[in-house]
């Protein structure tokens, strides 16, 4: 068990960083998340503190202890590959003993951490099988006990379920989950999907181009983003952004269409400024088919026709426009909605976010 | 007719022509060696019979006999040609192998100046006729005193193998995923370990490959061998041959009872390898 610590760790290839000089303290036992788009170095940042990688500038400490020169088996990490990576040569129980083997470990030494990992993943009856006559769960499965069999300081992920189809992958997910209950090691987890970021971490990483754009916990990069970039990022379906204009206590729109500056941000901005709007589709609901706690709400009512509607069952995602594009809202107990409808739309400012249009840094106090 | 029946028959016709097609394919492989087996058997007149006796009239061992009554008995050294051979194709294969193992390792995994020129150049040494070295060869053989040595052609033999021992085993490395020697670095392996463990045994049919090409082409070379060899120090089987050539008289027999034993151990050899070629062994390790 153990921390993990970086600081300014930088990778270039030549003249070009893709990882520039990034600071993170993963806590023991803690669950992080690397969510990003692809190449937004977040896989090059697992890949450096497993020591795949080499570090180009900054210090990687496991459990207070610096590991940059170190070879990924002195550092007593495991990782779970994206490709899961097994040994094709070797039975199920070869693989997971593996480690064991080449760290000279006695036999029954060997059996009994084997069948306590295949006990722990249910792959009991897949011992003496070949990955190739395994399914694709039961490979991510197999990987995951790899990893657990070595007993590691930090379990590391590489996009492990990228590969499984969306009901296989939910399964998965949740056995993650529990396996971390486990084993209670800390976890560093890379992922492009947030809602796996979202359900698994204890903390997110955001990362865009090399940079770290928030830290958080999930509740706070979901309602909190520090950034545009989040904002748009994390939650689906994505947040409604569009630019607009300061004039007079009001948000002028490029279609010319007006909404109220959402009280909160009233301090922070003045006649002229340029900014981005954003407000989540659950905060935009056909009046009526929404949930408000009704506390502290600032809803403005606006009429607006309906371009598509998508039903989910329990819900249907309204598109309607605004301000000349199409800004997607959530409507709870649907009623049948045909395009062209007008509807009328209750905004709740007092969840909007705003950011800056030059930064995109938010302008929350 | 229906269409269905119409179909049957013409599924029909199409097994019985591609049966036909594969028969003849078979045959013209497999003739000119069964016709050196009959030949080494039969009596140069049957051999020399014009039009061709198809039907043996009579088989007989005499040619191997002779082969093995020594010299000045019709016989030639066949047991020191057939240590050279062996001493020769063993060694220059082993050599190849594991510089081509290096070699095609490096290619297929590292990332370094001037790669694909080498790669090519490595290549491109093999657009040169093996033939037309024989002379340039000579002259830097006779200089360094290693004309008639084992060690003159197993030189020739590994510069001639090498290029494409690289090039077939870079080609098997490249197919078994990176990943797997990163997963075994990160259970503890140093990076020879992880080679020697999981690289390593999932290119062994590929390796295998490259070595029976690379004996083969060593066990059968006959320009370059007949050139730098002069004596029973260092002729090989095939420059062997010539000796059932005199000066107005080929021993056809002789020659083709000697080449059926040329051929023996190959056969041998390829049928034990070919065994362990089994295809696919990398399937399941990655997504596939």
């Amino acid at each position: 068990m153990a921390t993990v610590s970086l600081k300014r760790l930088t990778k270039s290839y030549g003249p070009v960083a893709v990882v520039h000089g990034i600071d993170l303290e993963v806590a023991d036992r803690e669950f992080i998340a690397l969510v990003g788009p692809s190449g937004c170095g977040k896989s090059t940042t697992l890949r450096m503190i497993a020591g795949l990688e080499a570090i180009s500038d900054g210090v990687i400490e496991i459990g207070g202890r610096m590991v940059n020169d170190l070879p990924p088996r002195s550092r007593n990490i495991s990782m779970v590959f994206q490709s899961y990576a097994l040994y094709p040569h070797m039975t199920v129980r070869e693989n997971l003993g593996f480690s064991l083997k080449i760290a000279g470990a006695a036999k029954e030494e060997m059996d009994r951490r084997v069948a306590e990992a295949s006990g722990i993943l249910g792959l009991d009856q897949l011992l003496d099988r070949r990955p190739s006559q395994l399914s694709g769960g039961q490979r991510q499965r197999v990987a995951m006990g790899r990893a657990i069999v070595r007993d590691p300081d930090v379990f590391l992920f590489d996009e492990p379920l990228s590969n499984l189809d969306a009901k296989l992958r939910t399964q998965m997910r949740t056995e993650i989950k529990k396996l971390h209950a486990k084993v209670k090691s800390t976890v560093i987890y890379v992922t492009h999907d947030q809602v796996e970021a979202m359900t698994l971490a204890d903390r997110i990483v955001i990362m865009r181009d090399g940079f770290i754009e928030q830290v958080g916990t999930p509740d706070e990069v979901f309602r909190r983003p520090q950034t545009r970039f989040v904002a748009g990022f994390i939650g689906s379906p994505p947040m409604n952004l569009h630019e607009a204009v300061v004039d007079d206590g009001q948000l002028l729109f490029a279609s010319g269409e007006r909404l109220p500056l959402p009280s909160q941000f009233k301090a922070n901005v003045g006649t002229g400024d340029k900014v981005v709007f954003g407000l989540r589709p659950d905060d935009i609901y056909p009046t009526g088919h929404g949930i408000s706690s009704g506390e502290d709400v600032d809803v403005h009512q606006v009429e607006l026709p309906v371009t598509v509607t998508e039903p989910l069952g329990n819900e249907t995602l309204v598109f309607a426009e605004f301000n000349g594009s199409d800004w997607v809202s959530r409507m709870l107990n649907p009623k049948p909605l045909k395009t062209g409808d007008r509807v009328k739309m209750s905004l709740d400012l007092s969840q909007a976010h705003l950011f800056s249009a030059d930064t995109g840094k938010t302008l929350r106090g | 007719m229906d269409q269905n029946s119409l179909h049957r028959v013409g599924n029909k016709a199409l097994r019985i022509v591609h049966g036909i097609g594969l028969f003849l394919a078979m045959l013209v492989i497999c003739l000119p060696g069964i016709w050196i087996v009959l030949s080494s058997l039969r009596p140069t007149v049957e051999i020399m019979a014009k039009p061709p006796v198809w039907i043996p009239q009579q088989l007989s061992l005499d040619a191997y006999i002779a082969m093995f009554s020594g010299v000045g008995q019709g016989g030639i050294p066949v047991l020191d040609y057939f240590r050279n051979s062996l001493i020769i194709s063993v060694t220059s294969t082993v050599i190849a192998i594991v510089i081509g193992m290096a070699g095609g390792y490096a290619f297929a995994r590292y990332r370094f100046r001037a790669k694909s020129t080498m790669f090519l150049g490595l290549m491109l040494t093999r657009t040169v006729p093996g033939i037309a070295l024989s002379l340039p060869l000579f002259f830097v053989f006779a200089r360094l005193g290693i004309i008639d040595t084992h060690f003159g052609l197993i030189l020739v033999y590994v510069a001639l193998n090498v290029p494409f021992t690289v090039w077939l085993i870079d080609g098997f490395f490249r197919q078994v995923p990176k990943d797997l020697a990163e997963a075994a670095q990160i259970d503890g392996c140093t990076r020879w370990q992880a080679f020697w463990q999981v690289e390593y045994p999932l290119a062994g049919p590929g390796i295998a490959s490259a070595g029976i090409f690379a004996f083969l082409t060593s066990w059968n070379e006959f320009a370059l061998a007949s050139q730098l060899t002069r004596s029973i120090n260092s002729k090989t089987l095939p420059v062997g041959l010539l000796d059932y050539t005199a000066e107005f008289t080929i021993d056809w027999r002789g020659m083709c009872a000697l080449a059926v034993v040329m051929i023996i151990p190959a056969l041998t050899l390829t049928f034990i390898v070919q065994k362990h070629l089994v295809g696919g062994l990398t399937s399941g390790a990655v997504k596939g």
